[in-house]
Parts: structure tokens; C-alpha cells; sequence
């Protein structure tokens, strides 16, 4: 075991000094490592948020809903239908799960079954007697859910990006969730306020044959719908609208908008693309003289009266607005509205300062832990401890270049998991080192009790840190967040340790063998 | 200078002779843990119960009182104000409102608002009852999976009993660092069940340097009797079991002390299970081997395996 060719030996110094290459970036202050020289890396371990400030959120795409409008939508069609062949029916509705239909009449049940089966290629027919229910089949369903969430990613996107932050994380996980990481954000509540809102805009006519009171005794007239007003209405607006359902201009069609003043007070301007300012221009010189509501998420912004035609294709919103306010809702006009509304599930944030105070109490432990593990292996081992000693700082720089590398995030308890391994790794020399004084105590040779040594420590060196792999393994693959970095440094550092171990230490012990020839053994 | 040897070179202590102290003992533990664990419970974190954490720094120091007399007058259900730290550190911990996600938000907003603009808010954590559940499945599954494959490992490298046997330190480990969770009251959330995984982990890799040597002396000592061979393996591997689980504590000793109040009770619950595991591996796995039967003859032919082992 004593023995290394001269490539082995060539190899396993190549490894240290790629270690310290890679993982000298970290050593400097982000920025300031000298990356002209282009063989050089310049890749810094990137720091979690809990360790340098930010926010964290998960959030649910709801689907449920894109799926439902997309069955209302499919009712609207089964209605035309189902008329055109002046078939009667009763109880159409959509739902979440399928567009279903009663026919009355049992004779006209399978001449009904067979048209709506042609309705739309991608539905499949399913109902019991005269309860027909029209479904998507499985790929289309996933084909909707797939299209929504990555609309969705790509809007989530652009809102954040309009913070302003550097390097925010957006990724898709599992089904329907996206999860948001925006590094060195204060105030997670503006997050929250812009991702929490689908902004939904669309322009609808107010009915004004009733006020929404008399509709609510009287019966509401047919196309209209009642509507909340928003909170942050102008004072004096009523609480509730009677509004005609029809969309009359989508927002769909709005390309710009932005915070302005208008008479001192904040209101939010908009700009239509050229379709959307001709709908919009022909809307209103048709209704001239009628109320026209800005609806937001089915609420209602405002309902300024249509005093002329506006054939510019721009306008403005007003309402009881703060500059915050109009600022994040031009925000969230410019960036699109969400196909679905979005539930926050979890959020995590982290102050700056309190990150700055983990990295501080980080590092005092490190190098206080380090310091205790050196000391006590010289004291304990002697000669043999300080070289155990070299291989575990070879080990730390492995587990800095490896990390910054596969540019693996640290986490506060990622620098646990560093402690830790610390003070592990020096058990595979510690095994060594006490297989060899045994070996030396029942009268082997200095060589040879090394030798030995190193030979039968090897099965229990494997056999104890793949155990501790699992344990690693399987807590990255369920742990989330800080957890998964706790995981990811306590892997990296078993491997690590093992190599420091078996091959440093031991081309160390080695080397030391051959030029100083002991012939006594202090362990 | 000679070394400092934290165990005698010639120790020699009869583990086995006092094995049913060390059963009585961990039964003991191992049942007291378990009926607190069901009567009394865990202190779950919210990240297994679903609800609100602010840390805030007050504006000098903490006015605990009138910190929970605002916050506790808000409605929001059951408020818990700790101080920690430095005095003007502050913890705050809401349950799991009624409701679902949107509720979780509102209250949030609630009470930053209530805490007004003489606070800084330091760290807010907010876990909706749907994570909080799925939080609390995956660790379930995690520690399930863990110890499942951990035992396949073991089975595959030793005789079942010693499968069985490190399974069984395992879970005395595992259920009585839970114990010291339920009767310490302290919070058990994510990074405490991290923390016993890795437990977990170290506790097996102590055993099976143990087993390891057991193994290698029932092939060299063929005629020993099975008692004094697990005492003779326990003792000359004493040295090194002691050393390692030392140099850990050392780190984690520093850690606990230096690292800051987030990671406390990480570090806290990885102590205590590394002097358990130390523990188990010496009084509990061992023995249990006596208990299980170990089979002494091992068949001729096995003993290559020793070399092949070696040469790993």
C-alpha cells in the first residue's frame, strides 16, 4: 500500500492543486479575482438566500381554472349545437371536470351523443343515459396545464424582472407550482403583491337599465353580471356595478402602460396595439355617452363616462391610487396577465443583515471547529496527526472547488454539514491510524504495520461512509431549500474526506517513509 | 512528546458482563421516549404545522409584553413571543390560521402592519397547510427510505443478524433523540429532522466499524467464545470510536456555540445523537448480535473474502 507509481503519485497531486485552483475564487470578495487570465476560473460558490438576504416563494398555478374556462367555452359551443338540431336540454354547465349536458327527450339521446362527439376532435363522450358529459382526452388536459404554467413562467418573469433585482431563480417544479428566489430583495410583501395578483383587465360596458340595487330585487337583466367595485376605487363610487358580461376590449391587447399624474395624483396610463386601439376606438364612438368599466381580477377599477371617441388607442386609469400602487399596477399591465390565478403556498425571506450575521457566526464556528480538530489530532497522533492534518485541509479546498464547480448553492446549514464533515473526515485516518499501532503492538515492522494498516482499514472506511451517503443522498433528494444544501456539502465532503484519506495522507505517509527511513513509530 | 491517548492502550472493559444494565437502560429510554412521543407530542415547527415565523430587532430592547398584548389582540389564534439572543432579537410564531392559503397571507400582512415601522423584520417564514403536509409526508418517506436502504446495504455486506442488529441501534437512536425533542419541548422542524438523519447516518457508520472488526476476529478466532470475541472486537476498536466521535463533537460543539442561533437546534439534536449513537453501537448493537444467535462457523471458502475485502 506503500507504494505509488510515479503517475499515481502525479495524479493525486494534480487533484490538490486543481482543488486550489478552483477553489481560490472564493477566497476573494466577489468581483475583485483577478479573471484575466482566462485559464483562470473565476466561479464563486454561490451563497443561499438564507446566507445572503432574499426571497423565497412557492407558488400554485391554478389550472383548475384555465381547464374550466376552457369546458365553459365548450358549452357555449355544445348550446349552439345542440340548438341548430332543435334538440332539448336542460342543465348545461362546465365545470373543472367536463362540460355535461341533460337532453329530455330519451329518443333524441344517441342522435345528440353522436353530434357532440364530433363537437371537437380532442373530447371523449362519457355520461349515463341522458347525461352526456364531454371530456378532454388526457394528453389535451395535460397539453392546457403545460401551456398555462409555462405562460405563466414566462409572465412571473417578467414581472419579477421589473423589480429590478439581479439573477432571480423562476423554475417550474413538479405539476402546476413555480417557484420564485429573488436574491437581495427587502421587502418580500412587493413580491407578494405582484405575483399574488392574476391582473386580469378587460373593458366591459355599464348596464345602466338598473341600478345593481333594483337588479338584485328585481332579477338581474340577461348579459349582465354584477361586479364589486375595486378597494382602492376613487371616494364616492358605488360598491357594486351592473356591468353587460361581454368583454367589449380584452387587455390582452395593451402593450404599454406606466405610472403617471394626472391633475397631482397617480393614475396608471395604457396603450393599446393597433388592433386592440381600433376595437377600442370603435367601442367608444359607438357608445359615446355610456359608462365604460375598467375591470381588474373582476373588480371595478373605475367607469368614467365615454365623453367622445378615443381613437388614439391610449387612455388612463384613475383611482385611489399611492405612486406605490400606480407603479405596480402599470407594473403588472406591462408584464401580461396571468392565465390562471396563482395561491402562494410558502414564502421564506431573509434580511440582508440577518444573512451577513449566519455568514459571520458560519465562519467563527468553521474555523473554531477546524482549529479544536487540528489541535487535537496533533496532540493525539503526533507526526501522523499533522499529516492527517494536511489532508483534511486538502479536503476542505476540495469541498470549496467541487462546490464551486458544479456551482452548488451554500446554505447556512451547508456550513453545518462542512462543520461536520470536518470532524469526520479524520475518521478514516483515525481508523487508520489505530489499525497501524495495533498492527505495530503485536510486533510487525514499521513498514509493514503501516502497510497493513492502510490494507484492512479500507473495507470499514467504505463500508461507514457509504452508509453515511445514503443518509446524504436520500436527505437531498427529499429535503427542500437549506436542507438540500446541508446534504449536498455532507456528500461532497464524505467523498472528499475519503480521498483525502486514503490517497493524501497515505502519499504523504509514504513519501515520509521512504526519505526518513524511521525506525521508530510515535502514533 | 508522546501522544495523547484518550483511551488506555491495554483497556479491556467487559461490555457484554454488564449487557442487561444496558438493556434495562435503553428500554427504559427507548419506552419513556415513545409514550411522551405519543401523549405529550412534538413540538412541530411550522414547517410541519403550516403557519407564520417572524425574527424582528425592536428598537432597543424587546418590550416582550407589549409585544404580546398588541399581537395577541389581533385574533389571529395562538401568538408565541420569544425572546432570544441579543434583547432586542425577537421570535414570533403564529399557528395555522383557519382557512386556506389566502387566510396564511392575510394574517401575515396583519401582523406586520400591527408591528409597525419600529421593527425590522429580520426573517419571515410563512408555510401554508398544504406545504406543511406535504413537508411532513416527505419526512416521513425520507426517514423510512433512509433506514430501508440503509439496512439493504448492511444485509448485503454481513450476515442478517448484523442487519438486524445496527437496524435496531438505528431506530433506539432515532426514536430516543425524538424523545429528548418531546420532553425538551424544543422545536422540531426541517432541520431537526436533518439532523436525525445524519444521526442516523453516523450511528451506522460507528456500528459497522464495529461489525467490521467482529467479522474480521470470528474468522481469525475461530474457537472463541462469542462473548469474549464481541468484547475483544468492542475494546480494540474502543480507541477509535471514542477518537472519532470526539473530534465530531469537538466541531459541533463549536458550532452550537458559534453559529448562530438558526442552526441551534440542529446542532443541538446532532450531539445529543452522536453520544447516543456512540453509545448504541457500543451497548446496544453489539450485545443484541448474543441476542439474535449469531451463527459462529462460517463456511471454509469465506475466508478469502478477508483479503478480497481488504484490497478495496
Amino acid at each position: 500500500m506503500l507504494y505509488f507509481t510515479k503517475w499515481k503519485a502525479a495524479l493525486v497531486l494534480l487533484v490538490c492543486a486543481l482543488g486550489v485552483i478552483y477553489a481560490a475564487p472564493n477566497f476573494f470578495p466577489k468581483g475583485t479575482f483577478p479573471t484575466e487570465a482566462s485559464w483562470m476560473p473565476g466561479k464563486q460558490i454561490s451563497l443561499g438566500l438564507d446566507l445572503r438576504g432574499g426571497s423565497h416563494m412557492l407558488l400554485e398555478v391554478g389550472v383548475d381554472s384555465v381547464i374550466r374556462e376552457r369546458y365553459d367555452s365548450l358549452t357555449e359551443n355544445m348550446r349552439d349545437a345542440l340548438r341548430e338540431q332543435r334538440l332539448r336540454y336542460r342543465g348545461l354547465r362546465g365545470s373543472a371536470d367536463g362540460a355535461s349536458v341533460t337532453i329530455v327527450n330519451d329518443d333524441d339521446v344517441e342522435k345528440a351523443r353522436s353530434m357532440l362527439a364530433k363537437l371537437d376532435p380532442l373530447t371523449i363522450v362519457g355520461g349515463e343515459g341522458n347525461h352526456i358529459m364531454l371530456t378532454y382526452n388526457e394528453k389535451t388536459r395535460r397539453e392546457m396545464i403545460d401551456r398555462a404554467i409555462s405562460q405563466s413562467l414566462e409572465v412571473v418573469r417578467r414581472r419579477v424582472d421589473e423589480l429590478g433585482t439581479t439573477e432571480p431563480s423562476i423554475q417550474r417544479q413538479g405539476e402546476d407550482r413555480i417557484v420564485v428566489q429573488v436574491p437581495g430583495l427587502d421587502d418580500p410583501s412587493r413580491l407578494r403583491d405582484i405575483l399574488g395578483r392574476t391582473a386580469k383587465m378587460n373593458f366591459h360596458l355599464i348596464n345602466e337599465t338598473k341600478t345593481p340595487q333594483q337588479a338584485k330585487a328585481t332579477g338581474i337583466p340577461p348579459g349582465a353580471v354584477i361586479m364589486p367595485g375595486a378597494d382602492n376605487a376613487s371616494p364616492g363610487e358605488p360598491e357594486e356595478y351592473l356591468v353587460d358580461r361581454r368583454v367589449v376590449v380584452s387587455g390582452d391587447n395593451l402593450i404599454d402602460s406606466q405610472p403617471t399624474f394626472n391633475d397631482g395624483r397617480p393614475v396608471v396610463s395604457f396603450r393599446f396595439d393597433a388592433a386592440g386601439g381600433a376595437r377600442f376606438g370603435d367601442v367608444t364612438s359607438k357608445n359615446t355617452g355610456r359608462r365604460l368599466a375598467i375591470v381588474l381580477d373582476g373588480k371595478v377599477i373605475s367607469a368614467p363616462r365615454i365623453n367622445e371617441p378615443i381613437m388614439g388607442g391610449s387612455g388612463i386609469i384613475t383611482g385611489q391610487f399611492g405612486v406605490q400602487e400606480a407603479n405596480d399596477l402599470s407594473l403588472l399591465l406591462r408584464a401580461g396577465a396571468l392565465p390562471a390565478p396563482m395561491k402562494i403556498l410558502e414564502e421564506r425571506s431573509v434580511g440582508p443583515g440577518l444573512g451577513q450575521d449566519s455568514i459571520d457566526s458560519g465562519e467563527i464556528a468553521a474555523i473554531l471547529g477546524m482549529v479544536f480538530v487540528v489541535v487535537f489530532m496533533a496532540i493525539s497522533y503526533g507526526l501522523f496527526g499533522i499529516f492527517a492534518n494536511l489532508a483534511l485541509i486538502v479536503n476542505l479546498v476540495l469541498i470549496l472547488a467541487i462546490m464551486s464547480i458544479l456551482q452548488a448553492t451554500l446554505t447556512l446549514p451547508g456550513i453545518a454539514g462542512i462543520v461536520l464533515t470536518v470532524g469526520m473526515a479524520v475518521d478514516a485516518n483515525v481508523l487508520i491510524f489505530e489499525r497501524i499501532r495495533e498492527e505495530r503492538k503485536i510486533g510487525r515492522s514499521i513498514i509493514n504495520s503501516i502497510d497493513a494498516g492502510y490494507r484492512s482499514a479500507m473495507s470499514t472506511i467504505l463500508d461507514a461512509n457509504i452508509t453515511t451517503l445514503i443518509a446524504a443522498l436520500v436527505l437531498f433528494s427529499f429535503g427542500s431549500g437549506p436542507i438540500k444544501g446541508f446534504a449536498v456539502t455532507l456528500a461532497i465532503g464524505i467523498i472528499t474526506s475519503m480521498f483525502a484519506a486514503i490517497w493524501v495522507t497515505r502519499l504523504i505517509v509514504a513519501f515520509w517513509v521512504k526519505r526518513r527511513r524511521p525506525t521508530e513509530l510515535v502514533l | 512528546m508522546k501522544p495523547l491517548h484518550l483511551v488506555p492502550d491495554e483497556v479491556n472493559i467487559p461490555f457484554l458482563k454488564l449487557r442487561k444494565f444496558f438493556y434495562i437502560f435503553s428500554i427504559s429510554l427507548v419506552v419513556i421516549s415513545s409514550v411522551l412521543f405519543f401523549t405529550k407530542g412534538l413540538n412541530f415547527g411550522i414547517d410541519f404545522r403550516g403557519g407564520i415565523l417572524l425574527e424582528i430587532k425592536t428598537d432597543g430592547p424587546a418590550d416582550i409584553s407589549g409585544l404580546r398584548d398588541n399581537l395577541g389582540s389581533l385574533g389571529l389564534g395562538d401568538v408565541s413571543i420569544q425572546q432570544f439572543g441579543e434583547p432586542d432579537d425577537v421570535l414570533i410564531q403564529l399557528q395555522r390560521q383557519d382557512g386556506d392559503e389566502k387566510a396564511q397571507m392575510a394574517a401575515l400582512e396583519t401582523v406586520t402592519k400591527a408591528l409597525g415601522d419600529g421593527v425590522s423584520i429580520r426573517r419571515s417564514e410563512l408555510v401554508g397547510p398544504k406545504v406543511g403536509d406535504e413537508l411532513k409526508e416527505a419526512g416521513i418517506y425520507s426517514v423510512v427510505i433512509s433506514l430501508a436502504l440503509i439496512m439493504f446495504y448492511i444485509w448485503l455486506r454481513f450476515e442478517w443478524q448484523f442487519a438486524v442488529a445496527s437496524v435496531v441501534a438505528l431506530l433506539h437512536d432515532v426514536i430516543i433523540t425524538v424523545g429528548l425533542f418531546v420532553i425538551s419541548g424544543v422545536q422540531f422542524d426541517l432541520a431537526t429532522l436533518a439532523a436525525i438523519l445524519t444521526v442516523a447516518g453516523y450511528s451506522i457508520n460507528d456500528t459497522v466499524v464495529v461489525f467490521d472488526r467482529i467479522r474480521e476476529f470470528m474468522r481469525k478466532f475461530r474457537k472463541m467464545d462469542l462473548v469474549e470475541l464481541l468484547d475483544l472486537s468492542i475494546n480494540t476498536t474502543l480507541s477509535r470510536t471514542v477518537m472519532t466521535s470526539f473530534t465530531t463533537l469537538l466541531a459541533l460543539i463549536a458550532l452550537f456555540a458559534f453559529g448562530g442561533e438558526a442552526i441551534r437546534g440542529f446542532t443541538f439534536a446532532l450531539i445529543f445523537g452522536i453520544v447516543i449513537g456512540t453509545y448504541s453501537s457500543i451497548c446496544v448493537a453489539s450485545p443484541l448480535l448474543v441476542v439474535l444467535k449469531l451463527r459462529r462457523k462460517i463456511p471454509e471458502g469465506d475466508e478469502a473474502t478477508t483479503e478480497e475485502a481488504g484490497a478495496l
